[in-house]
């Protein structure tokens, strides 16, 4: 079951990323006033991922002369398996998810620092220096913001009282005023560290200083060729839409409607095994719309603002979210202590 | 007012726990933000860069050694290769030069004519100039917005010239024909839709807080040291000095631009600009002489250059006559010599030709504006950030084709 599960996850995380990429190059058009791609695939060119994947697999392989082979071949690999590792625990309603434990959120956490270890070989490997100023920069990058990560997210975890994220999920049920961005003003203030932190964790603007082309001539992926720069690529929309579900999870009610339409008109799902399923797959196709709305607006924002220097990007991280982040979590930690419960019951007790 | 980033002391890089090793990297000549084909070779110490060396020649290809084989209008394509991106611009350098020897004029028509080309040249110009810096500091849209701007004009020079790049149309003793019937409607078509796309510019690039902070404070050229490096054009303006050709050029050059109206885009010592329409303030963070200004003058050329091809284009169609025709090639050059520089998008580009009673000049020679601009990034560069190399080189805006020759 577990393989099974794994593999149907495969298929769909893939045609997830083809999507993205396709999406990104269409967005990326329409943003600056070109049609982006148009051939392949019928008008809008749905199919744009796939023949870019077959023409990547006819690319010469290159391995640099001076690099190291063995970890130079190892790191692409390495990004894809801690890519996908986090859809492991992601949850896409509260059956569908392929191994529910107790501690998902830590454990998504922990896996969204993985790939560091991936683009670092990656840069080490290339043998050049400028790749290896890449590999650097991302692990500065990285690690620095993997607090305020951590932080946002463990302000869901707080006010539901568990790691596991499919109770998270569930605590979110019945209205977007249940989601845990309007729970209280410091959960607010969270998912708004959580999603810069988010950003600056996945490489993308402004925070995409790893793969600058304009200093750094795409970082540690300038040396690689053919599939091991499609894994890189791959895992790396693989990574935004896992984190744009985590974000939808852990703050956008989850697998919940923003309007609880279904109780108020009293419709419930039969009691067949197709109703169930069905359910659960309106369920995940909630979730994963809300997550595609996050991946549109980091696409956004990737085409419209220019890139920040790697001290720049330091500055926000430790000045702005750290102690942002601790203060959002410091706050949740009170507000809950004090009127547990959202804003919104506690307006209305009060 | 932010302080451009200075390299420690020795002493001072001795006191860390952490000490990193010195590194020599290779930028260019192949690599995306040299803008052509530029090598620097950088000595950097983490991500700060204590030396940049400049090495250049990787472009050169004799312009002005085949000056003097071949006749003076035999040499206006090779002009256009000199700055291809402002082609017009080196173009009218040459023709004036040219004249200036002869002592020719040309009539009042094709005067206009040429001011109206030179400043849709200085445009599209700018606008790469623009919209390549925004690419250099990672931001894509508005290098595809000015480069869609950019293709208007290219289009309304194919129209006259049936060039888009190397247009070889002004020449000495004029231009090589009149405009076509429309061209003129055609150019004030695409003037009363560009400033919807210079707002959205100045959006993105000129306010934009990210923008702001890569560009205000960093690479502070002073005015001293720009006037001592010979840095002319744009370069020189953002650091304050209100020196522009048009206004303070030779006769012969200025004369072209007698009854126009347009501010010199330079900040007063304070930053500020000449009052000019739709133009936001400039931040509280830019330092004259950073590359945030750099940008600015340009962009502010931009609007500047629009009101005086909208002048250029009613006093060419208010005057009567004909455009001037070019010399034949056979024409002979006078004994004597003639120098003449002229206000290139880049700064002065000066051409200098001696005749010697023959069609062919004895000596060509040019000088490039980006040749002295390009001579200050060490001075910029040293002790700011790796990332910030790409800023200030781009500021400084160079053509590897004028450089180089």
């Amino acid at each position: 079951m577990a393989v099974l599960s794994c593999l149907g996850l495969l298929v769909l995380v893939g045609s997830a990323a083809a999507f993205l990429i396709w999406a990104e190059r269409k967005i990326a058009g329409r943003i600056q006033d070109r049609y982006g791609p148009t051939r392949v695939g019928g008008r809008f060119g749905w199919l744009q991922s796939v023949a870019d994947g077959i023409k990547i697999l006819g690319k010469e392989d290159i391995i640099p002369a001076s690099g190291d082979r063995l970890l130079f071949r190892l790191a692409p690999y390495l990004a894809f398996v801690a890519a996908f590792s986090w859809y492991i625990a992601l949850p896409f309603s509260d059956r569908l998810v392929v191994a529910r434990t107790d501690i998902a959120a830590l454990f998504v956490v922990a896996v969204a620092g993985l790939e560091v270890y991936a683009i670092l070989l990656g840069g080490y490997a290339s043998g050049g220096k400028w790749s290896l100023i890449g590999g650097m920069r991302e692990t500065v990058q990285v690690i620095s913001y993997e607090i305020p990560l951590t932080l946002g997210a463990i302000i869901p975890v707080v006010l539901t009282g568990s790691m596991d994220l499919v109770a998270v999920g569930e605590a979110q049920k019945g209205g977007f005023w249940n989601w845990y961005i309007f729970h209280n003003p410091f959960a607010f203030l969270g998912f708004w560290v959580f999603v810069t932190a988010a950003a600056a964790s996945l490489n993308r603007a402004p925070f995409d200083l790893p793969e600058a082309e304009s200093e750094l001539v795409s970082g540690y992926m300038t040396e690689y060729s053919g599939f091991r720069w499609a894994a890189f690529m791959l895992s790396e929309y693989i990574a935004i839409f896992a984190m744009c579900l985590l974000t939808a999870v852990l703050f956008l009610g989850a697998w919940h409607m923003p309007l609880p339409i279904f109780e108020w008109f009293g419709w419930k799902s039969g009691n067949s095994y197709l109703h169930y399923w069905m359910s659960h797959i309106f369920e995940a196709a909630i979730v994963a719309t809300k997550a595609l709305f996050g991946a549109m607006v980091l696409m956004w924002a990737r085409w419209s603002l220019p890139r920040l220097r790697i001290d720049q990007v330091m500055i926000v991280c430790l000045k702005y979210c750290l102690p942002l982040g601790a203060l959002a979590f410091i706050g949740c930690l009170l507000w809950q202590t004090l009127f547990p419960g959202g804003i919104f019951s506690a307006v209305i007790n009060f | 007012m932010a302080k451009q980033q200075s390299i420690l002391p020795a002493e001072q890089w001795e006191s860390f726990d952490i000490q990193t090793e010195e590194l020599l990297v290779n930028m260019g000549p192949q690599h995306p933000s040299t803008h052509g084909v530029l090598r620097l070779v950088l000595r950097t110490r983490g991500e700060t860069v204590l030396e940049l060396t400049p090495f250049i020649g990787y472009l050169h290809r004799c312009a002005e050694k085949i000056g003097e084989n071949v006749s003076a209008q035999q040499w206006i394509p090779y002009t256009d290769r000199l700055d291809y991106l402002a082609a017009m611009n080196m173009n009218l350098g040459w023709a004036l030069t040219v004249e200036k020897l002869l002592g020719m004029t040309v009539p009042e028509r094709g005067r206009h004519l040429r001011v109206a080309l030179v400043e849709l040249d200085r445009i599209a110009s700018h606008l790469v100039a623009v919209g390549t810096y925004a690419l250099d500091l990672g931001n894509f849209t508005p290098f595809m917005y000015c480069f869609r701007e950019r293709e208007k004009i290219l289009n309304l020079f194919e129209q006259i010239s049936g060039a888009r790049l190397t247009f070889s149309f002004i020449v000495a003793g004029g231009v090589r024909a009149d405009a076509p019937a429309g061209w003129v409607e055609a150019c004030r078509e695409f003037l009363d839709q560009l400033p919807t796309t210079l707002s959205q510019v100045h959006h993105l690039l000129s306010t934009n807080a990210i923008f702001v902070r890569r560009t205000a404070g960093i690479g502070v050229l002073t005015k001293e040291l720009a006037i001592g490096y010979g840095c002319s054009g744009p370069v020189l303006r953002a650091s304050g000095v209100q020196w522009d050709l048009r206004r303070h050029g030779e006769p012969i050059y200025t004369s072209l631009y007698e009854d126009y109206h347009f501010e010199i885009a330079a900040p007063n010592p304070s930053g500020r600009y000449p009052p000019a329409e739709e133009l936001p303030l400039p931040p509280p963070e830019a330092v004259v002489g950073d590359c945030w200004h750099r940008y600015f003058v340009r962009m502010y050329e931009i609007h500047q250059a629009a009101k005086l091809v909208r002048q250029a284009l009613e006093k060419y169609e208010d005057s009567g006559g004909p455009v001037g025709s070019p010399i034949k090639h056979t024409h002979k050059l006078p004994k004597g010599e003639a120098y003449l520089e002229t206000e290139c998008p880049r700064g002065q580009m000066g051409f200098f030709v001696v005749g010697r009673d023959s069609p062919v000049p004895w000596r060509v020679r040019a000088r490039s504006s980006s040749f002295c601009n390009l001579s200050v990034l060490p001075e910029l560069c040293r002790g700011a950030f790796i990332a910030d190399v790409p800023a200030i080189l781009g500021s400084l805006d160079i053509v590897l084709g004028e450089v180089d020759r």
